[in-house]
């Protein structure tokens, strides 16, 4: 029977939610979590041996360390492939999850299978030397997902012939196949027209990949003579959360009021973001925007001025779409007040 | 975001603890922050040397805002 060793965070670990994301490499025998999941769908075909469980902002604050202790973990257990995840559409974790697969792949020679959404930071990271199954964006979809990365695991572990990212529901990886079709070129470009000119579904043999680079902005000439503005996806939000900006997936952006504050304290502000432990944020808001030193710098002229209003989103599960609608409107704003450089800090 | 205010012609940095995330999502000013709870501060240092902590990570943002670049680059304060 093929033995699997399996990665997950603290949270599908058990171990705790966000007070616990700073949680070390820990290794359990047998499966924990999503790992049961896993292995109903191997079945007798392969045994979930070991489960590494790591916090989330312990492993994305201590990359090197942490990869150096989970590496020595899963060798151990001497495993014939190894699983992470599904992370979904969680951040650190989907890093976390790419990370270590793409460690495990080269320097243990082990077959990887993780599971993302999309939208999540880890895809880019990874999705060109990993096998990543395509998840929502919840664990709602666990069972689905479960079963598609076992799936996909055992062909990888027996060296059976991996189909195209359509039947085995990985996202691409950007790898052209030879193959021989049906019909030839010519024939097919003419029915593929024939249909987008009837308005009908087609699906293109050569997608365009999508590079969306913004080229860098020209630097600021005299920034003691510039308005520099504040954002934050950190979720700072005046006391009591105005807005009701959501902890996750929020629907909106706020924007506040500076003036006169020459610091943020726990009695005026805290976070609105359910993303990470707001113990820290919220004793001093500073952490997240940091206004007590601008006003010292705006003091003592290193900066022009502090744009008189700061704006603020809670980045948790939030779609790119909607990030760049929010993007696109706090520029505006920003730039009919005379704005001339940002600040953006995220947690 | 921090692509949309660029792309508007707003000079911006991104101050942020996991710099990867940061470059798949487009940012091209990075400033590297402390951890994801406290990007800008340490609860483990006294008030005064944990403000000088800020103080020194902003004022490599400034710095960073006011240097020219051709690509993606990360200004390291540590």
């Amino acid at each position: 029977m093929l033995r699997v060793v399996h990665y997950i965070n603290q949270f599908f670990g058990q171990i705790g939610g966000e007070e616990k994301a700073d949680t070390p490499p820990l290794v359990k025998e047998g499966p924990v979590g999503p790992g049961l999941a896993l292995q109903q769908a191997f079945g007798d075909k392969a045994k979930v041996v070991a489960t590494v469980i790591c916090g989330d902002s312990y492993f994305n604050e201590h990359v090197d360390e942490a990869l150096d202790q989970i590496l020595g973990m899963i060798e151990k257990y001497q495993p014939d492939i190894f699983v992470a995840g599904p992370a979904f559409f969680a951040g650190r974790y989907g890093i976390a999850c790419a990370t270590v697969c793409k460690a495990v792949q080269d320097k243990l020679g082990i077959p990887v299978v993780t599971g993302m959404y999309p939208e999540n930071p880890g895809v880019d990271l990874c999705k060109k030397d990993v096998y990543i199954i395509q998840t929502g964006d919840s664990a709602a979809q666990m069972r689905d997902a479960a079963g598609k990365m076992a799936k996909l695991a055992l062909k990888l572990a027996n060296k059976e012939e991996i189909g195209s990212p359509e039947e085995e529901n990985y996202i691409p990886r950007g790898i052209r196949v030879n193959y021989f079709a049906n019909e030839r070129g010519s024939k097919r470009a003419v029915d593929m027209l024939v249909k987008k000119l009837k308005g009908e579904p087609f699906t293109t043999e050569l997608p365009m990949p999508e590079f969306d680079r913004v080229p860098p902005a020209p630097a600021v000439k005299d920034i003691s003579k510039a308005l520099v503005a504040l954002v934050t996806s950190g979720g700072i939000v005046p006391k009591g959360n105005p807005d009701h900006i959501e902890s996750s997936s929020a629907s909106k952006f706020g924007k506040y009021d500076l003036e006169g504050i020459m610091e943020l304290s726990a009695e005026t502000h805290q976070t609105a973001h359910g993303g990470y432990d707001p113990v820290y944020a919220n004793e001093d808001p500073n952490r997240v925007l940091p206004v007590d030193v601008m006003r010292e710098l705006e003091k003592e002229g290193k900066i022009g001025k502090l744009h008189r209003y700061y704006y603020a989103t809670v980045g948790n599960g939030t779609p790119v779409a909607k990030a760049k609608q929010y993007g696109q409107a706090i520029a505006k704003e920003l730039k009919d007040a005379g704005v001339q450089a940002v600040i953006l800090t995220s947690t | 975001m921090v692509k949309e205010l660029e792309r508007a012609g707003l000079p911006t940095v991104h101050i942020c603890t996991i710099v990867p995330i940061s470059k798949t999502v487009g940012a091209n000013r990075i400033v590297p922050a402390v951890a994801i709870p406290h990007p800008l501060g340490n609860p483990a240092l006294p008030k005064e040397e944990e403000k000088a902590l800020r103080r020194k990570i902003i004022t490599k943002a400034l710095e960073a805002l006011q240097t020219d670049i051709q690509s993606q680059t990360v200004f390291e304060w540590q």
